[in-house]
């Protein structure tokens, strides 16, 4: 016991020190030094005291460690020191050169990490690694693989469980994942919507908050302060983001445009009607939706709300600052009925997925989608596709993004917490994204090898004000997001009643809160 | 402890404690009890503990992530049954799309169930092919039938090009076929200006001439899956209980000069009555707790809540809006459904049984 709170103030310590130059690095180190000398052990010797003669600080037995374990795997007649404070006169060790220990001590990121414990133990970790999200379709398939690619490259020995449930926004995946969780069941990771959406796993109780993976790895000062101010829940991090989506983005297939005569995208609505009635007499349809799963009616709703006002007021919605009663929120209610006159009949047969497929088989022109369609425009080899923002958007940025939270439960919080490392790094996102189809969540990614709209997309998103969506977890609480405003836009398209649907929505604003 | 041939054998000469004890009936009695004693436990806290408990919670507060154990009263009840808040709106679509499946899926599936038995019973060639091509939807869950059904039914449109039965009636020329399918919002309703929503309105039941009495053209679909998964169970259970007929009974109606459709009007189908019962009751009670095959195929809220179902509604309000007492309290009424019809069935047999 004693020795272990020395141990713990001593890496404290370390790290305490280290501050300011430890990079995020998931690969385990300890292996690539060589000895400069060995070293047999005396009576009354200690690890502080060889680490002093050698380095000249009694803290500097860090290397020394790391390298007698890793000699110690190839080499059997070097020690294996389990615990730094005692070691056992002949005990054959390693000591590498003074530069090695240095770099050595300049990565270190103190014993009590997991990438700390890889590299003191010249072993990666072992076991499994449960990732759980919705992520199965092409593009977001891509970029998750490439993540579990580097995953599995640093840390060979664990064996990575991809538990994912088809549904976009996670339809059938949040569920299921709720019941799991209260059962006592829980993966090591899963994937959450930044912000609100965490309120669904009762923080602190069948989720426990990451902010050590943001200390550990300094995120703080990577995630601008939006998204920053979007991850924070009652004063927690609750997930490492990924990425950053837009959700307010109108696709359209450009040979169609250029076959009915349409020169440039829409900006407002009077336009895009316009454009819809030509093409609609050119005998090409106009608008691919899909609206099986509900979420599409409600993300096309919320992108048309965000544009019928300013960015502020759109945002004061969710926070009790706009009224529903709003004559805008009427003005949307009556926009969005004239889309849905010009939307494939069969909608409400088909998912997102589907609806993004009319449009690369080029056979409907416009849709409304999150930029996660171009993710499927990628891995579909399409791109002869152009974008605007969705009409009356345009400065605004409506957003969300996917973090990988760590459930209180999960099996191994070591391996957990290095998929956390994973995620927030750089090399991760740039590869994770170019999949995917978004941008990262970190400011520091290089885009000169994502695609024109990603680029547009990462200019945007330091241009436009931010706003967070409620379709995708981001703005209101789930029982708002999900049930009171979604059942009354989900009844609304089908019965076209505005002054019924903007009561229920008025209600629902109610329900959750905010009378109006 | 063991019955030896002494405390047998002692029977007679001791008092009548001891002899309780030991007798044979006494200690077989206990020997079942105790081997029953697991699973009545485990039915208790599995079973019957959980519907207390349900039952408990759908008069609480706990209507968000974190648990509360608020006493409500019947709140979250009203909320689903009371007013025209979405929630209410929702759960009366709920009910009229269940009504209006368990109708359909059951007649259908005794209807057809039967007539393939009858069919089978005719002793035709290839008798056991028939039959295990007609059983064999039965063997595969409600979950791939959904989505086979579901590729089979997504109707398509003019412009993006039919899909399914759409595609295939319009290449064989029969354009007019084509339907919406489980898209279809359309509901029947009795229409208040048409005579006979003036009759009703005339004897005070004029609410029923509204949609919410109607019928959802949408669950036409889920009751064609449904019933292609089931109807050949029905068939096997009809085709037993007409092999269990003796010959001599047709062959007497038949020497009294029956026709063959009174053969089966004053015989047969009396005689399968007990088989009608059961085959009801079970079909009811899958129709009435529904959720895997409406789940993946149609998702339910689509075409405005067109083929939602109770149990559908229970998993999203508790699960995805996190609102544990309102789902609870559907549950409830899902309960109650169900044991207004499983009730009276389990005390017509358990009298059939004591006469």
């Amino acid at each position: 016991m004693k020795h272990k709170w020395i141990y713990a103030l001593l890496a404290i310590a370390l790290l305490v020190a280290m501050v300011p130059t430890a990079p995020a690095s998931a690969a385990p180190a300890g292996a690539a030094m060589a000895c400069a000398k060995d070293y047999t052990v005396n009576a009354g010797d200690t690890l502080s005291a060889i680490a002093e003669k050698e380095y000249g600080s009694i803290t500097a037995y860090w290397p020394i460690m790391a390298a007698t374990n890793a000699k110690h795997l190839t080499d059997a007649s070097y020690a294996k020191i389990e615990n730094p404070d005692l070691i056992e006169p002949g005990w054959k060790l390693c000591i590498p050169s003074t530069t090695d220990a240095e770099a050595f001590l300049k990565a270190f990121p103190g014993r009590d990490t997991p990438t700390g414990v890889a590299m003191l133990f010249g072993e990666g970790a072992k076991g499994q690694l449960i990732v759980a999200s919705w992520w199965t379709n092409g593009g977001e398939f891509a970029g998750l693989n490439e993540m579990f690619k580097m995953f599995k490259e640093a840390n060979p020995d664990v064996e990575i469980v991809n538990a994912a449930i088809a549904g976009g926004a996670g339809t059938n995946f949040k569920g299921q994942l709720l019941s799991q969780l209260l059962g006592g069941v829980a993966p090591d990771t899963f994937q959450l919507h930044a912000g609100w959406e965490a309120d669904t796993y009762d923080p602190g109780v069948l989720i426990t908050n990451v902010d050590d993976a943001y200390a550990r790895n300094k995120l703080e000062s990577v995630f601008p302060p939006t998204l920053l101010s979007m991850l924070k829940f009652k004063d927690h991090y609750w997930g490492v983001p990924v990425n950053i989506h837009r959700s307010n983005v109108l696709w359209y297939n450009k040979a169609l445009f250029e076959k009915a005569g349409i020169t440039a995208p829409p900006t407002t609505w009077d336009e895009f009607f316009a454009a819809a009635d030509k093409l609609k007499a050119a005998g090409i349809a106009p608008v691919a939706l899909g609206g099986k799963d509900g979420f599409e009616l409600q993300h096309t709703f919320e992108t048309i709300l965000a544009g019928s006002m300013t960015a502020e007021e759109y945002a004061g919605l969710w926070t009790g600052k706009t009224s529903w009663n709003s004559p805008k929120v009427t003005a949307a209610l009556e926009t969005f009925k004239k889309y849905l006159s010009y939307a494939n009949e069969d909608h409400a047969a088909l998912t997102w997925a589907a609806a993004t497929q009319l449009l690369i088989d080029g056979k409907a022109a416009m849709n409304i989608m999150g930029d996660w369609a171009n993710g499927q425009f990628i891995s579909g080899n399409f791109t002869d596709y152009g974008w605007a923002p969705v009409p009356g958007t345009k400065g605004t940025f409506v957003a969300l993004s996917d973090s990988f939270a760590l459930p209180t439960k999960a099996p191994d919080p070591v391996n957990a917490n290095l998929w956390l490392d994973l995620a927030g790094s750089k090399a991760a996102q740039e590869a994770f994204n170019k999949q995917k189809g978004s941008i990262c969540a970190r400011t520091d990614c290089d885009y000169s090898s994502f695609n024109a709209y990603l680029q547009s997309a990462a200019k945007d998103w330091t241009a436009d004000s931010i706003v967070p969506s409620v379709t995708h977890g981001a703005a209101a609480k789930p029982s708002w997001a999900t049930k009171g405003y979604a059942d009354a836009v989900n009844l609304f398209a089908t019965s076209g009643d505005v002054a019924a649907a903007q009561a229920a929505l008025v209600a629902a604003a109610a329900d959750a809160g905010y009378p109006q | 402890m063991s019955t030896s041939p002494q405390a047998i054998g002692s029977y007679t000469e001791t008092a009548l404690p001891k002899k309780r004890w030991l007798s044979r009936q006494n200690w077989e009695r206990i020997v079942s009890i105790l081997i029953l004693l697991p699973s009545i436990i485990a039915l208790g806290i599995f079973v019957y503990a959980f519907i207390a408990w349900t039952g408990f919670i759908s008069l609480t507060a706990w209507n968000s992530a974190a648990p509360d154990f608020t006493f409500v009263g019947l709140q979250n009840y009203a909320r689903i049954f009371i007013g025209s808040g979405t929630d209410a709106i929702r759960f009366r679509y709920d009910i009229r799309n269940e009504v209006g499946f368990l109708i359909l899926f059951v007649g259908g599936s005794v209807i057809f169930g039967f007539l393939l038995a009858t069919l089978l019973d005719r002793k035709i060639r290839g008798e056991s092919v028939f039959r295990s091509i007609f059983l064999f939807p039965m063997a595969i869950s409600f979950v791939v039938t959904g989505v086979a059904w579901r590729w089979v039914l997504t109707p398509g449109t003019q412009e993006t090009g039919w899909v399914g039965i759409n595609l295939l009636v319009t290449n064989l020329g029969l354009g007019g076929l084509r339907s919406g399918w489980f898209t279809d919002p359309t509901i029947l309703f009795i229409r208040p200006d048409t005579a006979l929503g003036q009759f009703l309105h005339s004897i005070g039941l004029g609410f029923i001439a509204a949609p919410d009495f109607g019928y959802a053209v949408a669950m036409s679909s889920i009751v064609l899956a449904a019933g292609w998964q089931m109807v050949g169970y029905t068939m096997a259970l009809y085709l037993a209980g007409i092999r269990s007929i003796p010959d001599e009974l047709r062959e007497a109606a038949r020497i009294d000069g029956a026709t063959e459709w009174q053969v089966y009007r004053h015989v047969i189908i009396p005689l399968l009555r007990p088989v009608t019962l059961t085959v009801i009751i079970i079909l009811a009670h899958i129709a009435l707790k529904i959720f895997d095959l409406v789940y993946s195929m149609t998702g339910g809220v689509s075409a405005g809540f067109a083929t939602d179902v109770p149990a559908l509604n229970m998993w999203k309000t508790t699960f995805d809006a996190t609102k544990f007492a309102q789902g609870a309290s559907i549950a409830i009424i899902l309960l109650l459904m169900v044991g207004v019809l499983i009730i009276p069935y389990l005390i017509w047999q358990t009298r059939s049984e004591a006469s």
